[in-house]
């Protein structure tokens, strides 16, 4: 379809190969002083077949990482509304503050004297999340949303432990429109995983949790706001149903970002919850990570915290380093991620109190707000009728009901977007509607840029439903690469460059 | 409030069209005793200067590694990073964009995690890599798993030089899960004693080259054994910089192979984020966890990259994924390929015959100090060396003199061999810095 | 020597004491292009609507049940280079694996192929 140039390069879009295939000798891109030569205390075990890496000279390597920056769509550049992801806008002043000399550079094993700034500066996230959550213990270490749940599921396992009934409570419920990683987390902490069904309104079925309910309970693992983005009205019926039964509430918080400063987990019965740093708070998603997840604890499951902890003696701050008491095992290297600490808590204090409940606010209103000018083009299962607006909470959940019979189906309303200038919605999550799409403005679009894409999007759904499946099928037509073959990619995987598959040169021209 | 775009009017107009009177409208699914009414007793807004200022305050209080001779090691290290590889991961397009689950609009992100996972084989000398686990420790806890899963036996068998935070951490995330972690004693140059503990029950065993203690280990005899008995070798480094001399575990007989990759790109930061780098033989690929991307075409034929063999990971098996793990470590993996793109195969051997040599310079200045022994037989960029006195009181000691003089084996693994002091040297230490530490450390010994 | 289906889309074909056992057309429709099958190891013992082999697309994977209980005495090899033989005759050359039959009378419950139909027709 695109129209053929001689270098391969169209516009702005310039053709690049993968760094293994880029000739013209070796070179590198750093200048080191020449070694002496003259120290070996290798004992012999020194490399015996040359590296077979490629390098690049510094504008050779600009060249190609901004060439491939461009073929990536970001938050920065419009709308970015996957539900459930959080794109927000990531502020620069905390890219700046987390390279600060005495914060990017120090080492995790430097002696406690030496970097008592940093371990005030954990203390001082973790007030804040403890303040904000209600909550009164947390744990900083975990390194992303699932790494939490796991924190959080092996307090839980400790706890029973603790008790005596590690061995025979060992069923989890969860939701079936939970998170992949709940059940994934459960089963990774040796439990069995049981799935509640949900009420036509998205919310859990109180009759088929009190239904698995039972002796052999470890816990319930429930997101909420939910991943229907709807506030699970009866939270506090099943914390106590839960609590009643000898089970512990783990609470997904991927989504606490629709309630930030207005409502408190810690007054919802919940015991131990991760809160993603990456969402949340707003440090960047970096294209999959980093991110980090810190995980807030009830009285109950306080003691069963992982290693390390902070631990001030006549106030000077150092580290728990090692086994005490009934506390879970180290979760990584070191004390987890400093450099989202840093981002976080500046995010914070720029917001304050007042800020981070107008965030939540904002990302209610922009959600409520698409939810109710694409009603009418589109089909929301649990958004209300015409005339009568059930509202969300930060995320608006369509179906794909308005398609029926068009021959379009989700993701191909996702590949028009992509032509339309925008990253799709999240697709087919949660599972418990079909063909799902969840948007999630986020506070920080505004209204004009909401406006914008909302019209896009009900120009493309009007297609669809004037019969125009053909067209959309061929879509995206105008990305750096049209629609990509999964299948064959998973039936003969290709995960690296091999020099037999290198550089046939008509292949690399064509890109 | 600088963040938000939304004004008072817009509000209102919005409220309007969604027809609700005010924002609690939309909050009426929370039960009301939940809501607060008012704030939570935290500082108000601030702006950037104000911020900015709050956030000088605490990086003061620490003892920057720019600002004293530095020489910790121990599982992550100081290193020059290019000005070029931060400017590249702060570019809009890697720092704001999210897991290219629409490959169509994330080729940048996608062709990058594929150059990661070939340096990443070619580095290990293993066949595939996958797009990065959260730092080496947790790739180490992943590695056990993975072995089990394999074999499906139950027992790992951990050396007594791996890093302890890495034992503990698989001890945790794996034992958890049914894996059964058997550890040695302390051992500076012990890795081959895994073999005795060796059995028909065991899935892997676990070794670190170079080790806790700095120490380099020939990796064939162990992988024969272990082989022979039907289990796994997985090998483990936390200096990923080491690979640029010595050779790589891929070429000794690992069957996994792990480690932090924070030395190649990655700022210090306290601790992390780092990238955790995990390299198998291309017939395990199935039970890799965590994220990989693979080759494709268009559907005009051309060539690009998805995230593939998706079904193992946990959006998509739930309860049945080969792991829980969601993300990976994208930006540092971004900025490890970049700087690997910048070093290349001459930068690299440079690199680390630099620090090897600031090593042993390091090694010979302290191992002159009368009472000081240096008790790593053959390393890298770290040793170990045997203090007369306690090592936690030689590291407060040469802190106190504004040195930062190694760790101490005991902060490590609780109380164990409290006389050993793990130091290391880079390329970042000049000879000024290894001739004051040395200077300090004869003081302190006094 | 006839075949019959499972509600869990299988289907098996007894001759002697083995069956022969995969997933349906309708299935293999359903689940569009597969990329992968994991197959059980020989000499394996299953049971009745247990866990058999996974089968595989792109961004799905489903468990394949054991139609009735037995011991697996052979995998189809095929699968492994050439998992799309699952597309292209699910009922035939796409077979998964053979079983020696461990308890006849479970045949009986299971559907003969104008009941599958029905069935289907019924989804």
């Amino acid at each position: 379809m695109s129209q053929a140039s001689v270098s391969g390069s169209r516009g702005l879009l310039q053709a690049e190969p993968l760094i293994f295939e880029m000739l013209g000798g070796e070179r590198t891109g750093v200048d080191l002083p020449e070694p002496k030569g003259l120290k070996d205390r290798l004992g012999g075990l020194k490399r015996k077949a040359a590296l077979d890496l490629p390098g690049l000279t510094e504008p050779e390597a600009m060249r190609h990482y901004v060439r491939l920056s461009q073929r990536n769509y970001a938050i920065d550049l419009g709308v970015f509304p996957l539900g459930s992801c959080t794109m927000k806008h990531n502020p620069r002043l905390n890219e700046k503050v987390a390279r600060m000399e005495g914060l990017g550079d120090i080492h995790p094993l430097q002696p406690a004297s030496t970097v008592q700034g940093a371990l005030a500066l954990m203390e001082a996230l973790s007030h804040w999340l403890m303040e904000l959550t209600g909550m009164p213990a947390v744990a900083l270490s975990p390194k992303a949303g699932a790494h939490g749940e796991l924190c959080g599921m092996l307090a839980i396992r400790a706890a029973l432990y603790a008790r005596g009934e590690g061995e025979t409570r060992k069923r989890v419920l969860t939701p079936i429109s939970s998170h992949g990683t709940n059940p994934a987390t459960a089963a990774a902490c040796g439990f069995t995983v049981d799935e509640i069904e949900a009420l036509p309104d998205g919310r859990v079925d109180l009759n088929s949790l009190t239904a698995k309910l039972g002796p052999d309970v470890a816990a319930i693992m429930l997101t909420n706001p939910n991943t229907c983005g709807l506030f699970e009205r009866d939270v506090k019926e099943i914390a106590d149903l839960v609590h009643a039964a000898g089970g512990y509430f783990y609470c997904d918080g991927a989504n606490y970002n629709a309630i930030v400063g207005r409502v408190r987990p810690g007054d919802l019965g919940v015991d131990a919850m991760h809160i993603n740093l990456h969402k949340t708070f707003s440090t960047p998603h970096g294209g999959g990570g980093p991110g980090a997840g810190p995980v807030v604890f009830s009285e109950a499951l306080a003691p069963f915290a992982p290693l390390p902890r902070i631990i001030e003696r006549d106030g000077v701050l150092a580290f728990e380093e090692h086994a005490f008491g009934e506390a879970t095992g180290r979760l990584c290297a070191f004390q987890g991620q400093m450099g989202m600490y840093i981002r976080a808590l500046a995010y914070m204090m720029s917001h304050g109190s007042d800020g981070l409940r107008q965030v939540a606010e904002d990302a209610v209103l922009n959600a409520n707000y698409l939810l109710a000018r694409l009603k009418p083009y589109m089909s929301a299962p649990f958004g209300g009728s015409k005339d009568e607006h059930w509202p969300c909470m930060h995320e608006a959940l369509f179906d794909d009901s308005f398609l029926d019979g068009t021959g379009v189906e989700t993701s191909d309303i996702a590949k028009a977007l992509i032509d339309e200038g925008y990253h799709p919605m999240t697709m087919y999550f949660p599972l418990v509607v079909h063909g799902a799409m969840l948007i999630e403005p986020t506070e920080t679009e505004s209204k004009a840029e909401l406006d914008r894409f909302a019209n896009a999007l009900i120009a493309i759904a009007e297609r669809a439903k004037a019969g125009d499946a053909a067209a959309f099928k061929a879509a995206p037509l105008l990305s750096p690469v049209r629609r990509l073959d999964d299948t064959r990619a998973a039936r003969q995987p290709k995960l690296r460059w091999k020099a037999e598959t290198a550089a046939d040169p008509a292949r690399v021209a064509a890109e | 409030m600088r963040y938000l775009p939304l004004t008072p009017d817009d509000r209102r107009a919005m409220l309007g069209v969604i027809g609700a009177k005010s924002i609690d409208d939309l909050y009426v699914d929370v039960p009301k005793a939940a809501q607060r009414s008012g704030l939570v007793d935290l500082p108000r807004a601030q702006g950037e200067a104000e911020v900015e200022r709050a956030m000088r305050g605490y990086a003061k209080k620490n003892l920057s590694p720019a600002n004293a001779p530095f020489f910790i090691g121990a599982g992550a290290y100081r290193h020059h990073i290019p000005a070029s590889v931060d400017h590249i991961i702060q570019r809009s397009e890697f720092l704001t964009a999210y897991t290219p689950y629409q490959p169509e609009i994330a080729q940048g992100t996608l062709q990058s995690i594929f150059e990661f996972q070939t340096q990443v084989a070619i580095l290990t000398g293993m066949e595939v890599a996958n797009a990065s686990m959260y730092d080496g420790s947790t790739a180490c806890a992943e590695a056990a798993l993975m072995a089990a899963r394999v074999t499906k036996r139950s027992k790992v068998i951990l050396s007594g030089g791996l890093h302890p935070h890495y034992a503990e951490t698989t001890k945790t995330m794996a034992g958890a899960n049914g894996v059964v972690l058997i550890d040695s004693a302390p051992a500076i140059d012990g890795e081959a004693e895994v073999l005795k503990l060796l059995d028909g029950d065991t899935a892997a065993v676990i070794v670190q080259s170079p080790n806790v203690f700095g120490t380099i280990t020939e990796l064939n005899k162990i992988a024969e054994a272990v082989h022979a008995r039907g289990a796994l070798l997985i090998a483990v480094f936390t200096e990923a910089v080491s690979l640029g001399l010595i050779e790589p575990p891929g070429a000794m007989g690992a069957d996994i192979v792990v480690g932090e990759g924070q030395s190649i790109g990655v700022a210090l930061s306290f601790g992390g984020p780092y990238v955790g780098l995990f390299a198998t033989r291309e017939k395990f690929m199935r039970q890799m966890p965590g994220r990989l991307a693979g080759e494709t075409v268009d559907a005009d034929g051309k060539r690009g990259f998805v995230l593939t063999l998706s079904t193992r990971e946990q959006h998509i098996r739930r309860a049945k994924a080969t792991s829980n793990i969601c993300t990976n470590s994208g930006l540092c993996a971004q900025a490890f390929t970049m700087h690997m793109t910048l070093l290349g195969r001459k930068g690299l051997e440079r690199l680390a015959l630099l620090n090897h040599e600031k090593a042993c310079d390091l090694a010979d200045a302290l191992g002159a100090i009368s009472g000081v022994e240096v008790l790593t037989p053959r390393f890298f960029n770290e040793f170990a060396v045997r203090t007369p006195k306690k090592a936690d009181a030689v590291v407060e000691a040469l802190a106190k003199r504004g040195i930062l003089g190694g760790v101490a084996y005991s902060r490590l693994k609780g109380g164990a061999m409290d006389d050993v002091l793990l130091v290391c040297a880079t390329e970042t230490n000049t000879d000024e810095d290894i001739a004051a530490f040395a200077g300090a450390l004869k003081e302190v010994l006094s | 020597m006839t075949i019959k289906y499972t509600r869990e889309h299988e289907w098996v074909r007894v001759e002697g004491d083995v069956a022969t056992c995969g997933i349906s057309v309708y299935a293999a429709e359903q689940l569009g292009d597969i990329v992968y099958v994991e197959l059980p190891a020989a000499g394996k013992a299953v049971s009745k609507d247990g866990e058999m082999a996974v089968v595989e697309s792109a961004k799905a994977a489903s468990d394949v049940f054991a139609p009735i209980s037995g011991t697996i005495v052979a995998v189809n090899d095929a699968l492994s280079s050439d998992p799309a033989l699952v597309n292209s005759g699910p009922e035939g050359e796409g077979w998964m694996v053979k079983l020696k039959v461990g308890d006849a009378s479970e045949l009986a419950a299971l559907m003969d192929e104008a009941a599958y139909k029905e069935f289907v027709g019924s989804l």
